[in-house]
């Protein structure tokens, strides 16, 4: 079996990142790569064209960085996103404001349309008709054609050059295992990029250690691992914006389904 | 006058608002909650109506908000940051599985919050200025679900900040699908959208029909059912 690159740091994972590449971000809400998006702020590479959920907003954490820091801090050229704008007017952001005057690039996307063409990428679909959107103003000057007596607009696969993401589990054979919803975009990402690299919270198993009815997705579709070392991030507590740091023993362990019906 | 007139007036919370719109989801049905109002929804259902929750982010079967005792980070609804408990029979895809299962029609009815609704069933939920700007917006899921669900539940305030209704006969704002929405729960008013037409079905507390009417932007009629809201 082919085995992907297994390295010490971000840094070093994200070296060979170019000004002008196309990177796919995982995440949504959970399963967010922060330590390698950290990293990618730090590496200061520029025109970059993002592939992700949403713009969203700064880090509140200032060793942190999310994607709004990017695309603030000048970094990015174009944004392929199902959120460019805020849904309250109340809360414009800087990023948004930056496309509105031009400086950034946006092509906005209704959610399932962009995991679609997404995997679309990932699976060698060139293109494909979806009943999304049709008839609202992201038709406009769109191929339109009908099936089944409703119009459907052509969608255009998307792949990238580089694709950052987040997994729970990985083995040396790259074959990742994600964690109830963070598992996202996380695994069609990785399918549709050149180069895959994957944040792991667990110490990098030996090849064989996962079950292969239990992988998500195969290792041939990733390049790159990086354990997140111990003071790296694992996660951030949505309610209170705390980071969940690693520590010498992990503690993320699966929690049970709840077995008792709700009240 | 009739006896409800001699309540005093009450706009609904967006608990009622939510408890309203779990009364209206039928048993056995698949429904998918929005950012905002509707996620409170599947703190309302009754176990007997055997809800499966479902979220864009490929949650499916998942049940009540989770207390801060219960909470998992990684077990998130459509608003990303808000953390719910699973149910037995709980499963997780990935984002374009979630919204294959979205597309392929297996979702009975999504509950969206909106800041206007037409007659015809047209709702606008992406932009909140007509600035012909198709690159600048919030969509996330809202235009999959409400072109590919049977159904489509809004759940909004009556009206603006400045007193504007928000039932409109046409959406001035860029819609989100030009069809769907089946049903209304506002803060004075439960509205069924059919036939290109809004039927007045329940009233907040202390509020009557005309009152509500003076309050919306196109015709209102009043089913032969009308009652006050059962929150």
């Amino acid at each position: 079996m082919p085995r992907p690159q297994i390295l010490p740091t971000f840094e070093d994972a994200l070296a060979d990142l170019r000004d002008g590449m196309s990177v796919m971000i995982g995440g949504f809400g959970a399963g967010s790569p922060i330590n390698l998006l950290t990293a990618l702020w730090h590496r200061d590479v520029r025109d970059l064209t993002l592939i992700t959920n949403g713009v969203g907003f700064p880090s509140p954490n200032p060793d942190l960085k999310a994607i709004a820091d990017l695309i603030q801090d000048g970094r990015v050229r174009k944004i392929v996103a199902s959120f460019t704008a805020a849904t309250r007017p109340s809360r414009p952001g800087a990023a948004e404001e930056l496309i509105r005057t031009g400086q950034v690039e946006a092509e906005l996307v209704p959610q399932g349309t962009l995991a679609e063409r997404i995997r679309a990428g990932g699976a060698g679909i060139p293109a494909f008709y979806t009943p999304t959107g049709a008839g609202t103003l992201l038709a406009e000057g769109r191929e339109v054609r009908e099936f089944n007596g409703r119009p459907h607009l052509l969608e255009h696969a998307l792949t990238a050059d580089v694709a950052i993401l987040h997994a729970w589990k990985a083995d040396e054979a790259g074959n990742l295992v994600f964690r109830r919803a963070s598992r996202n975009y996380n695994p069609i990402m990785a399918m549709a990029a050149d180069m895959t690299i994957v944040e792991v919270e667990q110490p990098i198993l030996p090849a064989g250690a996962l079950d292969p009815d239990h992988v998500h997705t195969p290792g041939l579709y990733v390049h790159r691992l990086v354990h997140i070392p111990v003071g790296g991030v694992l996660r951030i507590h949505r309610s209170t914006g705390t980071p969940l740091l690693q520590t010498e023993t992990p503690e993320v362990t699966p929690q049970p389904v709840r077995p008792e019906p709700r009240p | 006058m009739s006896a409800h007139t001699e309540e005093p007036k009450r706009p609904l919370d967006r608990e009622q608002m939510a408890a309203i719109l779990a009364q209206r989801l039928g048993t056995g049905w698949v429904v998918n909650l929005g950012v905002g109002m509707p996620t409170a929804v599947s703190n309302f259902v009754r176990p007997e109506q055997e809800i499966v929750f479902t979220s864009e982010n490929g949650v499916i079967g998942y049940g009540r908000l989770a207390g801060e005792d219960e909470e998992d980070p990684d077990v998130v609804n459509a608003a990303a940051v808000q953390a719910v408990t699973l149910e037995p029979g709980a499963s997780i895809v990935h984002h374009a599985d979630s919204f294959a299962l979205i597309r392929r029609g297996l979702v009975d009815v999504t509950c969206l919050g909106a800041y206007q609704v037409a007659p015809d069933g047209s709702f606008a939920n992406w932009k909140t200025q007509d600035d012909g700007r198709a690159d600048l917006g919030g969509i996330g899921g809202a235009m999959d679900l409400a072109a590919c669900c049977k159904q489509v539940y809004v759940v909004m305030e009556h009206t603006t900040r400045d007193g504007q209704p928000r039932l409109v006969e046409r959406c001035t704002l860029p819609v989100t699908a030009p069809s769907g929405v089946t049903l209304v729960v506002t803060s004075l008013a439960v509205v069924a959208v059919r036939d290109d037409r809004f039927v007045l079905e329940e009233h907040a507390p202390g509020y009557t029909a005309e009152e509500i009417r003076a309050l919306t932007g196109a015709p209102l009629e009043v089913s032969p059912d009308l009652r006050r809201v059962g929150v």
